[in-house]
């Protein structure tokens, strides 16, 4: 059952190639998508089964998918994202629209690949696949500036992810049965010395991925330059690997010098959650305000699967999915805007409520979500990961408080921007949204109330690696 | 022993077969039929069903990596005949001349693959290496081809020159040309006699670098690749150099140990000066020949790493790398034949009007960066693998991967340029029969990419 994660996107991807009929072309991806979204229903709600198949044998590796707490809320997340993404952009028109949604959905199976790996040369795979499609997505069809900033930001993952490979490299030879699978990895006997060498290896590409600053210096210019649709899936499930590859890989295998790092890698992230959020503050355009915010957000999570207190873990666990589906609902926002204005600048801005009160309404919802308000998802995640800070220092604690007034700021200051005042010029030309958009818009609002209120489904789902962590 | 006898008796009637046949297209079909009769001939030897037996003394010793790896030059060459028939045939009024060297270079890789003697080995590379000269220069008309293998010829002659003073310095301290002749070791020995051996050891090292284009002794390589007409230099990169790379480790496996410890320091230098030459100035190259040239430095320092030492990833290494490299490399050159001309800006909006050939050429330039999902990535790794197995520095692994990311710069830039840029490609009519032969090789580099482990089944059984 797990292979068709992988089989699904990629048959589907194959198959539009040879759709050239625009409508057609949207109309199985969405299928395509959606078919996914029912599988990951099912396998996170039922027990399922490893996929286990030798792959290559004379290096010990095997193709193995397998799933727990941690895999399953990612993978639902992938699985909601890209059907949300696609249906909300389905009247952006693209040239050779059928290419476009194929890599997209090629991008999603790699996603997908990386969530399921159980073998790191598995792993390592899908990590390099999930970039490439990302790579063309961008370049092709990405704003003025694209060529040179992809670029930039295919060469600083490529990178990272070459230290990972030296760091599996490093760890396969010192396994016992020189596999690759994470059992064999786990029972590894390291030094402490060996386990610092290698956690460096494998942590550059993950902070590189997330990004954590100083590494963060591609991201907001990425976000600005792609296409609404590729920027949706980078900020509400790529950025998301670095963490899953955190919680995966570096927390279980490298106990040691995850302790001893911990203080450096919190103080950076704290540090970044509030440059990024004073930079989110200055901006005027809305794509690098959500990017920014992204930037943040991403930081905090980090900082609390760091501070290594179960509380904080859980609440991180929580919010790889809250975050993604709040995420979402920005950026379709702000797409359609776009699409209907063609301008991103807030300063054009302004009178959506009295123009279009449904979409003034959606936003504000998500807004509350990004500054974590009670009864929204957010809030739930966040609070346990200031409760898990405050316990690992207070004064940590207080200053990523910070972040959460800061946070307000900017995003009540965009709702009031964009919102509020006199109809400008730009929002006066406004329609209502499609009807697709603004379904996607009210299905992923009633997400983030239902699981801010209830959010014991999520807690029950993430419960095996929660305790899998603390046994460690 | 086989593919030796054919090869030569095969490059004899190829010679001659111009006489008779006049059509290109049937010379072309000789020499592939030639080249099949060849591979099985030797795959013969490989299974023990056919072996043409005959005491050479020791001088040669057929081992079944050997014997393996014979059978995988083979069969590119095939690909390669197959592929640039057409191609091959402007540059002659008769091609089957140029089909006739081929083997020839075939019957000298085929001594490189199975000597056991340092003469042997000497015969050896002076069979690959004559044929090639006169390659370099089949471009009659064009200087540049002319200059390319005048160079190519003073220095090759240097080299083995220099390569013939080493073998017999090593049979001055030894008294031996056996490669398993008793070594001395550093402990042991008379002081004289392991300084003479150590001389001669390095002048080998220095020619077989130049060989296989290593820097520092790599200064010939871009002016010849780039002068030799495309279509030739594309087999100069392939097929002659990962020849010249299996020779070189099989001295050096037995050999090194006489060197001691500073075998691995002089290496170490070596590979990093490859590397760092290969990579960095490809970046800045403007002409995509001469960036393929540099790249192709570049890569010769990552199959070095097979030579660090002994192992099961390096053995299996070097044959991915040179079977993957081969591939690649044929493909790139394959697609570069057909532009007008060979700058970056001939490929500028190739996607566009050629799809299939972009996309091929994406998977060319992708394996021999190294990305997942390509043969390139495995033959990486492997190279990597060995290197750490042998015991190398975990800072000479990253300082590789380091330069690998460089590579990715110069190789992407021609990606770009066929999706991103604007532009009309320059390029001559691709009939849809090439296309489908390029395909192909992609096809086979996919493959690799995701179960590389096929090559090696026939390594052992």
């Amino acid at each position: 059952m797990l292979i068709s994660f992988l089989l699904l996107p990629i048959l589907t991807a194959i198959l539009l190639l040879f759709i050239k009929d625009k409508k057609t072309a949207t109309t199985t991806a969405i299928v395509g998508a959606m078919a996914t979204l029912l599988l990951a229903v099912v396998a996170t709600t039922t027990k399922v089964e490893a996929f286990d198949i030798a792959w290559l044998p004379s290096l010990h590796s095997r193709f193995v998918l397998q799933v727990d707490g941690l895999a399953k809320i990612l993978i639902l997340l992938t699985a909601i994202s890209f059907p949300a993404i696609l249906i909300a952009t389905a009247k952006n028109e693209y040239k050779q629209q059928n290419k476009f949604l194929s890599l997209l959905l090629f991008t999603q199976a790699g996603l997908m690949g990386v969530f399921l790996a159980g073998d790191a040369l598995l792993f390592y795979f899908f990590w390099e696949l999930a970039l490439i499609p990302v790579y063309f997505l961008c370049s092709i069809w990405g704003g003025d500036k694209r060529i040179a900033i992809t670029f930039k930001f295919f060469i600083y993952t490529f990178l990272g992810s070459l230290f990972m490979l030296v760091g599996i490299l490093y760890l396969n030879a010192h396994t016992a049965d020189h596999s690759f699978s994470i059992q064999s990895f786990l029972h590894a006997n390291l030094t402490g010395h060996q386990q610092v060498t290698a956690f460096a290896l494998f942590f550059i590409a993950f902070a590189i991925k997330m990004p954590i600053f100083p590494l963060h210096t591609w991201q907001p210019d990425v976000y600005e330059q792609s296409p609404t649709a590729v920027t949706m899936v980078m900020s509400a499930v790529m950025v998301k690997m670095g963490l899953y590859g955190i919680l995966r890989w570096l927390l279980p295998l490298f106990p040691i010098a995850f302790m001893a790092h911990t203080n450096v890698v919190v103080i950076l992230s704290v540090f970044g959650i509030l440059y990024a959020s004073f930079i989110a503050i200055r901006q005027d355009d809305i794509k690098r305000l959500i990017a920014y915010s992204s930037i943040a957000h991403i930081g905090l999570m980090n900082a609390a699967i760091f501070s290594n207190t179960s509380i904080a873990i859980q609440g991180a666990l929580l919010q790889l999915f809250s975050h993604g589906i709040n995420v979402i609902g920005l950026w379709i926002v702000a797409d359609v805007i776009e699409q209907q204005t063609g301008t991103r600048s807030m300063q054009q801005m302004g009178g959506l409520a009295k123009k279009q009160p449904i979409l003034a309404i959606l936003l504000v919802g998500f807004a509350f979500a990004n500054i974590a308000l009670p009864l929204t998802n957010a809030f739930v995640g966040e609070f346990l990961m200031f409760t898990g800070l405050f316990q690992f220092n207070p004064w940590i604690a207080a200053f990523a408080g910070v972040s959460v007034i800061l946070a307000a700021i900017y995003t009540l200051n965009m709702v009031q921007k964009v919102a509020y005042g006199e109809i400008s010029e730009k929002i006066n030309t406004m329609h209502a949204p499609n009807k697709g958009a603004q379904a996607v818009l009210i299905i992923l609002l009633i997400i983030v109330f239902v699981t801010g209120v209830y959010p014991q489904p999520l807690f029950t789902l993430t419960a095996d690696t929660l305790q899998q962590l603390l046994v460690k | 022993m086989n593919a030796i006898i054919v090869s030569a008796l095969l490059g004899v009637i190829m010679m001659f077969c111009s006489w008779g046949i006049k059509s290109q297209k049937t010379q072309q079909s000789i020499a592939l039929i030639g080249m099949f009769l060849l591979l099985l001939c030797n795959l013969a030897q490989l299974s023990g069903w056919f072996v043409i037996n005959y005491d050479t003394k020791g001088m040669l010793a057929f081992t079944r990596f050997g014997l393996y790896v014979n059978t995988l030059f083979f069969a590119i060459t095939f690909i390669y005949i197959w592929l640039n028939g057409e191609e091959i045939a402007k540059f002659a009024n008769q091609a089957a001349d140029f089909y006739a060297l081929f083997f020839f270079i075939l019957c000298g890789a085929s001594i490189l693959t199975s000597f056991d003697n340092l003469l042997m080995l000497f015969i050896g590379i002076e069979i690959l290496s004559i044929p090639l000269y006169i390659l370099t220069g089949s471009d009659k008309k064009n200087l540049f081809s002319n200059e390319a293998s005048l160079k190519y010829f003073l220095m090759g002659s240097f080299s083995t020159g220099i390569l013939l003073l080493g073998i017999t310095f090593i049979y001055g301290a030894t008294g031996s040309f056996h490669l398993a002749a008793p070594i001395i070791k550093p402990s042991t020995g008379l002081p004289q006699e392991q300084m003479i051996l150590s001389a001669g050891l390095l002048l080998v090292f220095a020619a077989m670098n130049f060989k296989v284009s290593a820097a520092p002794f790599h200064f010939w390589t871009p002016d010849v690749y780039d002068g030799a007409p495309t279509v030739f230099t594309s087999f100069m990169a392939t097929i002659v150099k990962a020849a010249g790379f299996i020779a070189f480790i099989t001295i050096f496996n037995s050999q090194a140990k006489a060197l001691g410890h500073s075998w691995e320091l002089i290496l170490t230098f070596v590979i990093i000066a490859t590397l760092l030459v290969g990579n960095i100035v490809a970046v800045f190259q403007r002409s995509v020949k001469r960036m393929l040239a540099y790249s192709s430095i570049a890569q010769a320092g990552f199959m070095l790493f097979a030579l660090y030492g002994k192992s099961t990833y390096a053995n299996e290494g070097i044959i991915l790398y040179a079977v993957v490299y081969s591939l690649a490399t044929i493909g790139v050159f394959g697609v570069l034949i057909k532009m007008k001309e060979n700058s970056f800006e001939a490929f500028n909006g190739l996607a566009k009007t050629h799809p299939l050939v972009a996309f091929v050429t994406t998977i060319f330039l992708f394996s021999l960066a190294g990305i997942p999902l390509t043969g390139g990535f495995f033959a990486k790794y492997y190279m990597l693998n060995a290197l750490y197995a042998a015991g190398a520095g975990l800072w000479l692994i990253i300082l590789a991967i380091l330069f690998a990311a460089v590579s990715v710069f110069y190789y992407f830039k021609l990606v770009q340029a066929m999706y991103f840029a604007a532009g009309e490609p320059t390029i001559n009519e691709v009939p849809k029969k090439y296309q489908y032969a390029l395909l192909a090789i992609a096809l086979l580099l996919l493959i690799l990419g995701v179960f590389p482990t096929v090559l090696f089944n026939y390594l052992y059984f």
